[in-house]
């Protein structure tokens, strides 16, 4: 790790290798061939953006224009000419109580992410200020649980709750929220998966009891685990006052994505080449040295993109399982912008769902760095 | 002429060596794989004695179980029949006292080089310092021409210093018996020369009895004491043992000068070639 750490070289590391050459074509050091490349993964690339754009603001026009005859057409049935004008000049005039609800076009969308950021500012501006009025207060009842420590414990005093803020989340908070989720849920997926493949991997007996479970398990969808694990969490947290919300979706969605870590650990180190296996033999090292010198480095990179689809997977079903759950995050989000009806409802789903993609699109990023960083193998992974 | 020497090595086939100079002995050994189809004996009443010191290199054709008998004397296949023996015990599985030269390199290639060594050396000399088996693993990566690359990972090696290093690895653990299983036989034949004469220069120093085979005529002369040939399978045996009488140290030049070489390399295209 001598050479030094050039921009380069991370950002081919986390695999955004095409910023160098928009970068160099800057400086002036592309040759023609890079300038093909260039033209190949920069070019190409923002050029589909712009294309997928234009489409879909004219597939948005189009369905637009579709529901307002359809509109105009049924005010001129029901209710005669008058009211079929009025329609017409109502959703021209572009008056909020009568425009046609149907896909919104980019404008709209980004219009809709513009209010939905000047949304968590007024809401952060507001927690602010709750915060600065209670604080002083707050501090006040902790002094007071503090002085009243032996009290409380043996039940002569009540204790002071501190005030929390308790207004509505912002989209920002909504997707923080959602992260946390996912992350607990990835974590759960690591800690069972991982040694549990590990232990299915190295014994063939376990390896046959199990599989049974794994095949029939894999396949159950993200709403049934749901089910299940609320119908536990929910007998387990039996009397307690606590939303057991978020506890419920991180397991599920743990337990929906862990599969493929679970199956490609297992593959991965019941797949360790022969040959190293015998260089074990032949030295007689121990199991523990067994395991973590030989079968798990070469087993990392199969490890590795199990939890890679894990990631995803968690990321993918975390939306159904929130929305169940009523947990609050981004798949709450969406299905109340659902519910909700609102003028620009339509709007803020299409908003959610570009973030999720996004979201989703630097996980996976971020898996694949740590992947390269980790592992042996230096062959690209995609 | 051929009848003699015919007749010469059917003596030495059966020569039984005084025990105390036997390092390794494989008596009446066999290897049986069940088929579907009814077992399929591979090796059958094999006997072979390797002195002390001895270096002997072992041709035969393709598929004759060579190989087999190399893995078995490793540990690391089960014998069906017979039994191996190293200094009078019978050996029950792999164990550090035979190292093995793999025909591909098998470093672990999440290692340095120096790591990959070590692996072996911790395991066998772990009441030593770290100092001291760092001392050992680096003392064995210079003898094979490595010093530069101590610290370099595995995979960045070219195939033939992967190679130096399986070599480096396998002398450091002292074995009682190195067995080498056609080491270079991925090598092109220039890195393949220096090779042979880098196993030869350690080998002369550290004289550990060696087992080793080989596809290569000319490589099994050089290197050798004595030439075991075997014969083709189904149920292989040793088919002839030829002495190779030159002086050690050898060159290469040296070797192929020599008035007896192509007596020696005739004799053992004949026994191929038949």
């Amino acid at each position: 790790m001598k050479q030094s750490l050039t921009l380069g070289k991370v950002t081919k590391f986390v695999g955004l290798g095409f910023f160098v050459t928009f970068k160099d074509l800057f400086t002036g050091k592309l040759s023609k061939e890079d300038f093909r490349m260039f033209l190949r993964k920069t070019i190409v690339p923002v050029a589909s953006v712009f294309l997928f754009i234009g489409l879909w603001h004219m597939g948005a026009k189009a369905l637009y224009n579709i529901e307002a005859d359809f509109r105009i057409e049924k005010a001129l049935k029901d209710q005669g000419q008058a009211a079929a004008d009025a329609t017409a000049s109502c959703i021209a005039s572009g008056d909020k109580t009568c425009q046609p609800n149907t896909l919104p076009s980019p404008t709209q969308v980004w219009g809709s992410f513009q209010s939905l950021l000047r949304d968590h500012k007024l809401i952060n501006d507001s927690k602010e200020a709750f915060a600065l009025k209670v604080g002083s207060l707050n501090a006040k009842n902790e002094e007071f649980n503090r002085v009243n420590a032996t009290k409380i414990a043996e039940g002569i005093i009540a204790k002071k709750e501190a005030i929390v803020y308790t207004g509505r989340a912002s989209f920002v908070d909504q997707i923080i929220r959602s992260l946390k989720t996912v992350f607990a849920g990835f974590l759960l997926a690591l800690i069972i998966a991982v040694p549990l493949g590990i232990f299915i991997g190295l014994s063939p007996t376990l390896k046959s009891s199990f599989n049974w479970f794994i095949q029939i398990f894999k396949p159950v969808s993200p709403v049934v685990w749901y089910l299940l694990v609320f119908m536990i969490v929910k007998t387990l947290l039996i009397g307690s006052s606590e939303d057991s919300s978020f506890t419920i979706s991180f397991i599920s969605v743990g337990l929906c994505s862990m599969w493929a870590t679970l199956v490609n650990t297992a593959m991965g180190v019941s797949s360790v080449d022969k040959d190293y296996i015998n260089v074990a033999k032949v030295l007689k090292l121990g199991n523990f040295q067994k395991i973590f010198k030989v079968v798990l480095p070469s087993s990392l990179p199969l490890i590795f993109t199990g939890l890679k689809i894990t990631l995803s997977v968690a990321w993918m079903v975390l939306i159904a399982i929130e929305l169940l759950a009523q947990s609050p995050g981004l798949g709450l989000f969406v299905w109340e912008e659902f519910q909700n009806g609102a003028n620009d409802s339509n709007a803020k789903i299409i908003v959610a769902m570009f973030v999720i993609g996004i979201i989703g699109f630097l996980l996976d990023r971020l898996m694949l760095t740590i992947q390269n960083w980790v592992s042996f193998d230096k062959t690209e992974a995609i | 002429m051929s009848t003699i020497i015919e007749n010469k090595t059917k003596s030495i086939t059966n020569t039984r060596f005084p025990s105390n100079d036997v390092m390794l002995d494989l008596n009446r050994l066999k290897k049986v794989y069940p088929t579907p189809k009814g077992d399929y004996v591979v090796l059958e009443d094999l006997n072979l004695q390797i002195r002390k010191e001895e270096f002997v290199t072992i041709i035969g054709h393709s598929g004759c179980g060579k190989t087999t008998m190399l893995s078995m004397i490793a540990g690391l296949n089960p014998i069906s029949g017979g039994n191996i023996s190293v200094l009078g015990k019978h050996i029950k599985g792999p164990g550090p006292d035979r190292g093995v030269i793999f025909q591909a390199p098998s470093l672990m290639p999440w290692m340095t080089a120096l790591q990959n060594v070590m692996l072996g050396v911790n395991q066998v000399f772990s009441h030593a310092t770290k100092g001291q088996r760092n001392d050992i693993a680096k003392y064995y990566l210079q003898k094979v021409g490595l010093e530069e690359a101590f610290n370099k990972r595995a995979s960045e090696l070219s195939q033939g210093m992967q190679q130096r290093v399986g070599i480096a690895r396998a002398f450091a653990i002292k074995p009682k018996v190195l067995l080498l299983d056609e080491p270079f036989g991925m090598l092109d034949s220039l890195t393949r020369g220096e090779l042979q004469d880098i196993l030869i220069e350690i080998w002369n120093k550290e004289k550990i009895t060696a087992v080793m085979i080989t596809h290569d005529v000319d490589e099994a002369i050089f290197l050798a004491d004595r030439v075991v040939m075997m014969t083709s399978g189904p149920k292989a045996k040793i088919g002839d043992v030829l002495d190779i009488d030159f002086e050690r140290p050898r060159t290469r030049k040296s070797v192929l000068e020599h008035d007896d070489y192509y007596k020696y390399r005739k004799h053992l295209i004949d026994f191929l070639e038949h």
